[in-house]
């Protein structure tokens, strides 16, 4: 009797012990989430201004702002959109609306996956090798195709699973009017699908906003406004890791400032994507 | 007789025009088919073309060097040898670092979300450890390289040192200088990275236990710790495996945060406080200074190999994710 009393006693001191383990792991984790985010406000609020938004990287030792990183990001970020969501979209209607039980289909969606992890910094060696080192030059251009590459499996993905979870009573009702399947796709299921395809692409935003391994050397950089996307473009990324790795105390102030942007940016889209979610969900 | 004449007129005209409304539709429609099916086609030449081009790429490097490459150190620029040895030697430890440690708080946040936490407060707990993920890894380097380094440099290195001074094996592990960057930093840094990949996957097999089995081990008594131990993840274990490998992956390939923590030296110390540097890392430092075709060819092979090596395990990992996700289905 005390024998199994003492053995009981040893199961519950031993399950006490780790689920207080698991606690601990949980409290570590959002620890991590709190000592980044409270550094990137501590340090980068420190150097947000007015100038921040409307002038130009400076050189060595001067004052300025981050105008054309940002709006070199934004520009690429553009392209990159709108090059990969239309055959992210088109893919994955094709995985959920023609070839559901095709081989094609189950293929795609295994490298779909693979390329959705994929290290982003071989994208980039493969834009150089198809666009840099061809036309001889960086480009912006050649950024934003890096970019649409990573873009793309997010989108199919997304889109491939929310077009799954349209009923298909709705495209029933559509054939039964006499719609070829074209129109029902494009009326009724984009349609019913369409928050969380929208998702897919603010996800999608976010994954590549933040991206700068491939921008290294396919757009580079550039210190100046630039408007011509066939030439080296600044960015938000690739400023923060130059100016963060130089010995300028300015330069590594606006690298903070920039990443404190990037994250909140960053962060912003993905609650939002994360409401649009929920909101599908509740219905 | 006018009349029926006008009646079959009509009614054949109304024939073509139906028939001509459906040749249309008809055509849109297939268009539309091919439209999207090359759409889907085209994911499947980009990977064949990053892998055609990585090797057409590493093609001068390859042919130089041969086999060798692989387990060369030097990384002489000047007398261009090159050897991938170094670079490959801290990718894999720096994301062995980052598994050994990632993978216990994961499985363990992921205990917690499902068995422990209560109901109000695991959607919030679970968002938060996932916006983990949704940090640019850029974000990662800087604050490891300004903030989490130097307070490992100050507080933790010269203690962990001084601790196992003179221990066998364990002091040449942990010895030299704190420099607070290097191969332990960027392994603890990629562990953070991928601990929100690891915790969501175990999260999402966990909850695909049946409810029957955890039920009838509780009804023989069995404490919340055994039930996980010998139940949930005996019933799991491919799917964490396959968690852990996409971990793998995601640190395997991860750059940014690495470049600015791991000292880009091309050797390879026994200590894992020292600098040295990954494929990734040395691409991105070195790739826009590399003149000549040698060097710039020698880190495109890098490339190549790091994406061989990722493809592999990402592979596996989606294998086994798949069969988990079969099973859960059935």
């Amino acid at each position: 009797m005390a024998a199994a009393s003492s053995r009981h006693n040893r199961r519950k001191a031993r399950n006490a012990l780790m689920m207080g383990l698991s606690m601990v792991a949980a409290a570590i984790g959002l620890a991590w989430l709190a000592l980044i985010l409270g550094a990137l406000v501590w340090k980068g609020t420190a150097g947000l201004s007015f100038a921040v938004f409307t002038e130009m990287t400076p050189p060595p030792g001067e004052a300025g702002g981050l105008l054309n990183a940002i709006a070199g990001s934004v520009v690429m970020t553009a392209i990159a959109i709108a090059v990969g969501t239309p055959v992210g979209i088109l893919a994955g209607t094709y995985m959920a609306e023609y070839g559901r039980f095709s081989k094609l289909t189950v293929v795609v969606r295994f490298i779909n996956d693979i390329l959705l992890s994929a290290p982003s910094i071989v994208v980039g060696l493969f834009i150089y090798e198809i666009m840099v080192r061809p036309l001889g030059h960086f480009s912006a251009l050649a950024g934003a195709f890096a970019l649409a590459i990573l873009v793309m499996p997010v989108v199919v993905r997304t889109t491939e699973d929310m077009l799954n979870l349209v009923p298909n009573a709705l495209r029933e009702a559509g054939t039964a009017i006499g719609a070829p399947r074209w129109i029902v796709i494009r009326s009724v299921a984009y349609r019913a699908a369409l928050s969380g395809i929208v998702t897919g692409v603010l996800l999608a935003i976010a994954r590549i906003s933040g991206e700068t391994a491939p921008l290294l050397f396919t757009a580079l950089n550039n210190q100046f406004w630039s408007s011509n996307v066939n030439a080296p473009m600044a960015s938000l990324p690739v400023t923060i890791f130059q100016f963060a790795l130089s010995p300028y105390e300015e330069w590594q102030q606006l690298a903070w400032t920039g990443a404190l942007i990037i994250t909140f940016a960053v962060l912003m889209l993905s609650i939002v994507a994360r409401a649009l979610t929920v909101r599908r969900e509740d219905r | 007789m006018s009349i029926t004449a006008e009646t079959a007129y009509s009614s054949s005209s109304a024939a073509n025009i139906r028939a001509a409304a459906v040749r249309r539709f008809a055509f849109t429609d297939s268009l539309f088919h091919i439209l999207t099916r090359l759409s889907a086609a085209l994911v499947l030449v980009i990977l064949g073309g990053v892998a055609v081009s990585l090797v057409a790429g590493a093609w001068p490097a390859l042919s130089t060097f041969g086999w060798s490459f692989l387990v060369t150190e030097s990384w002489n620029p000047v007398t261009e040898k090159f050897g991938a040895l170094a670079p490959i030697y801290g990718t894999l430890v720096t994301s062995l670092i980052a598994i050994v440690i990632a993978v216990p708080i994961g499985i363990g946040i992921a205990m917690f979300l499902t068995e422990l936490c209560p109901r109000s407060l695991r959607r919030p707990i679970g968002i938060a450890v996932e916006l983990l993920a949704g940090i640019p890894s850029i974000i990662y380097g800087i604050w490891g390289l300004f903030v989490f380094a130097p307070f490992l440099q100050v507080h933790l290195q010269p203690f962990v040192i001084k601790l196992f001074h003179g221990v066998p094996g364990l002091s040449s592990l942990f010895s030299g200088p704190p420099y607070g960057i290097g191969l332990m930093t960027s392994g603890l840094i990629l562990a953070i990275m991928v601990l929100p990949f690891i915790t969501s996957i175990t999260k999402d097999v966990f909850d695909t236990v049946p409810a029957v089995l955890k039920e009838s081990a509780y009804g023989i008594g069995c404490t919340t710790w055994e039930v996980t131990r010998r139940v949930v993840i005996p019933y799991t274990r491919v799917g964490i495996m396959g968690g852990v490998m996409l971990g793998l992956g995601r640190a395997l390939g991860e750059t940014m945060a690495v470049t600015f923590v791991i000292g880009n030296a091309h050797r390879i110390s026994a200590s894992l406080f020292a600098p040295g540097t990954t494929i990734s890392a040395s691409i991105a430092n070195e790739f826009t200074e590399a003149d000549g075709e040698l060097y710039t060819s020698s880190l495109i092979a890098l490339g190549l190999i790091l994406f061989v090596i990722t493809f592999l395990i990402l592979a596996a990992s989606r294998f086994m994710l798949m069969r988990i996700e079969r099973r859960a289905g059935s």
